[in-house]
């Protein structure tokens, strides 16, 4: 698979402010990209950069091996599936699918056949003749969708397209979109916050933060292999440790050598370790590698979420079996759940679960509980 | 209850409901009532026959033809401007739209009658083009205005989406600008037409004889030369006035109303 998009030393500010620092990137043919981040991280203007709404201050944005920093979007062989669909308000669904079509002056026949083909693709068969404000957002979403498709376009972009819909729907978006983009073969780069999102449409995943691309892989590579604290937290849950790498494979935390499957550190040097939540194992104290006092304990249907207070680090884990709060318990970690990290930035600010609360939760992630109770109701 | 609230309903209503009768109904039915009255009393068609003499004809046309040409140029030098004014950054729009409103504040008649002045130094005072002028001059900001306040409204994304669906800068205007700002330009084209036809002060200040309009000719019927007073006649002309505004106003509506009607049906 070819580079289709290459960016090479973007930088972007506005106000003197960096929004994007030298990003270096390049996407595939027929790849499902997602830029991934927390709001303000500079992956929108990435995307509108891609789409040719932004200029970059520095840098190259290259389309097959061609400089198009100054073509204007609407000679891009791109479109965008907008964050808030934009819809023409003064055309209905069909005009409003049918609008780059017309501009291109094709005979009507073949505009009728293509506007249908494309509104059976989103499943909006008869909405022909419906006014645009008056649909469903879910529906808005699917004729923006049918809107940028049918110019058979190279790249796709979207822009936080399910952001405004609820859980249940946008899950179901999700399939549906990941299925548009194998049945169409064209390239998808999507912008999202939502990390469960990132992590089950895509082929690779580009997480920003402060501008600047922390890391690209593919959502296992992301998941298991976190690059930083940043990545480690903002994909998943994870308990970040301040460690000491001894040798190859030997790593020292929480009081307790370790063996482990990471190479290539100095000896003696200060790391971050990433326990994911499910890979530690509650077992009796005197099997424990550590041993720790339960603080917390959340009953989350198919498992138990426990806070263990260990040497005064919270750590967070997932158990099956019920443990009650103020049990000491024992905690075993095989080798290939543990990951070391080099210290970064954000060593220090993530990982640590002792002021994890429900309503800490809450707070930082509104959609994920209105979800949550979503799917209580729906069972 | 619901008695109570409809009772108070009607109360707080009675004053607007006064208001109405005594200086909008009464007043009409006045004009009605002359139009349709002979000099010296009695109901008579005689005003309305009256109406079909050259003299009133060509006035009639006259006016709805100037009136048609100076709405036509306000909109022409409007849209344009008031783009361009929407597109302006904040601190500047604000002060350019209190330029534009700067000469509102000065009265009608001393704008008009500086004007006087203008025409006579450029040496067509007294002709069609120097009333049409007048009317282009003294209503250009409300068709500005309400253009303006649309256009302003509308949201970048939708100009972004055309841009992405292919369409040039110019494109994008006639494709979507134009018609999401399609009731800015209905509301200004009848804040400049209506006055336009039925104004008599621009036409006496700026124009001969010649260019008598509907207005001027009312005007004399109810406060001219003792000769020229006949308020029968005048009434019947305000009448047909009013309902001539009625008409094109109506025709402009089902205009806008079809606009939308298409896109819904």
């Amino acid at each position: 698979m070819s580079k289709l998009i290459e960016l090479r030393g973007i930088t972007k500010s506005y106000d003197g402010e960096k929004i994007l620092d030298s990003i270096d990137l390049y996407i595939r043919d027929k790849e499902f990209v997602t830029l991934l981040g927390p709001s303000g991280c500079g992956k929108t203007t990435t995307l509108r950069i891609i789409g040719g709404f932004e200029t970059p201050d520095e840098g190259d944005v290259l389309f097959d091996g061609v400089r198009i920093n100054d073509l204007p979007p609407y000679k891009r062989q791109v479109n965008t599936v907008f964050q808030k669909y934009a819809l023409f308000p003064h055309l209905n669904v069909f005009e409003n699918v049918a609008f780059a079509l017309r501009l291109k002056k094709l005979p009507e026949d073949e505009i009728v056949r293509r506007v249908k083909e494309m509104l059976e693709m989103v499943s909006l068969k008869g909405f022909e003749r419906k006014n645009v404000n008056l649909l469903s957002g879910g529906q808005q979403q699917r004729v923006a969708i049918a809107r940028a498709l049918i110019n058979r376009p190279r790249v796709l972009l979207l822009d936080e397209p399910l952001g405004a819909l609820d859980l249940k729907l946008r899950k179901d978006m999700q399939i549906e979109l990941k299925k548009i983009q194998k049945a169409t073969g064209i390239t998808f780069i999507y912008v999202t916050h939502d990390q469960e999102e990132a992590l089950s449409m895509s082929d690779t995943i580009v997480v920003m933060m402060n501008g600047v691309i922390q890391q690209i892989g593919t959502p296992t590579d992301i998941y298991n292999e976190p690059k930083n604290a940043f990545v480690a937290d903002f994909i998943g849950e994870s308990n970040i440790i301040d460690g000491v790498m001894l040798e190859d494979r030997r790593v020292s935390f929480s009081g307790h050598v370790f063996d482990c499957l990471d190479t290539g550190f100095d000896s003696k040097e200060p790391v971050d370790v990433v326990v994911r939540p499910e890979d530690v194992d509650v077992v009796p104290l005197d099997r424990g590698m550590l041993r720790g006092t339960v603080t917390g304990v959340t009953f989350k249907g198919d498992y138990y979420e426990i806070i263990v207070d260990v040497c005064d680090f919270k750590w967070m884990i997932e158990t099956s079996d019920f443990v009650g709060e103020g049990t000491e318990i024992g905690l075993y970690v095989e080798p290939d759940a543990i990951h070391v990290m080099k210290k970064s930035e954000f060593s220090g600010q993530f990982g640590d679960y002792s002021t994890f609360s429900d309503e800490m939760d809450n707070l930082s992630n509104p959609d994920a509980v209105d979800g949550e109770e979503d799917t209580a109701g729906d069972e | 209850m619901n008695k109570k609230r409809s009772f108070l309903q009607s109360i707080s209503a009675a004053p607007h409901m006064v208001w109405a009768v005594l200086f909008i109904v009464t007043p009409m039915l006045f004009v009605l009532y002359y139009a349709f009255t002979k000099e010296g009393g009695g109901f008579s068609f005689e005003n309305f026959t009256n109406l079909f003499q050259a003299i009133y004809v060509s006035t009639f046309v006259r006016s709805l033809c100037y009136a048609l040409i100076a709405t036509v140029i306000c909109l022409l030098l409007a849209y344009p401007l008031a783009y361009i004014l929407a597109k302006l950054g904040e601190g500047r729009q604000s002060l350019m739209i209190t330029l534009l409103m700067l000469p509102m504040w000065i009265n009608f008649i001393i704008r008009t009658n500086s004007l006087i002045s203008i025409v006579h130094i450029l040496g067509f005072f007294g002709t069609p083009v120097s009333v049409i002028l007048g009317m282009v001059y003294n209503y250009l900001p409300y068709m500005i205005l309400p253009i303006y306040t649309v256009l302003s409204k509308i949201d970048r994304r939708y100009l972004e989406a055309s841009m992405d669906l292919g369409c040039t800068p110019l494109q994008t205007i006639l494709k979507v600008v134009l018609p999401l700002s399609i009731s800015g330009v209905i509301s200004g084209i009848t804040m400049v037409f209506v006055p336009s036809v039925s104004t008599f002060y621009i036409s006496t200040a700026l124009g001969g004889n010649k260019t008598t309009l509907i207005g001027d000719m009312i005007e004399s019927r109810f406060l001219g030369s003792s000769g020229a007073i006949n308020y029968y006649m005048g009434a019947m002309l305000s009448l047909i006035l009013m309902i001539l505004i009625f008409i094109s106003m109506w025709v402009m509506n089902r205009f806008s109303d079809e606009k939308d009607g298409g896109v819904i049906v």
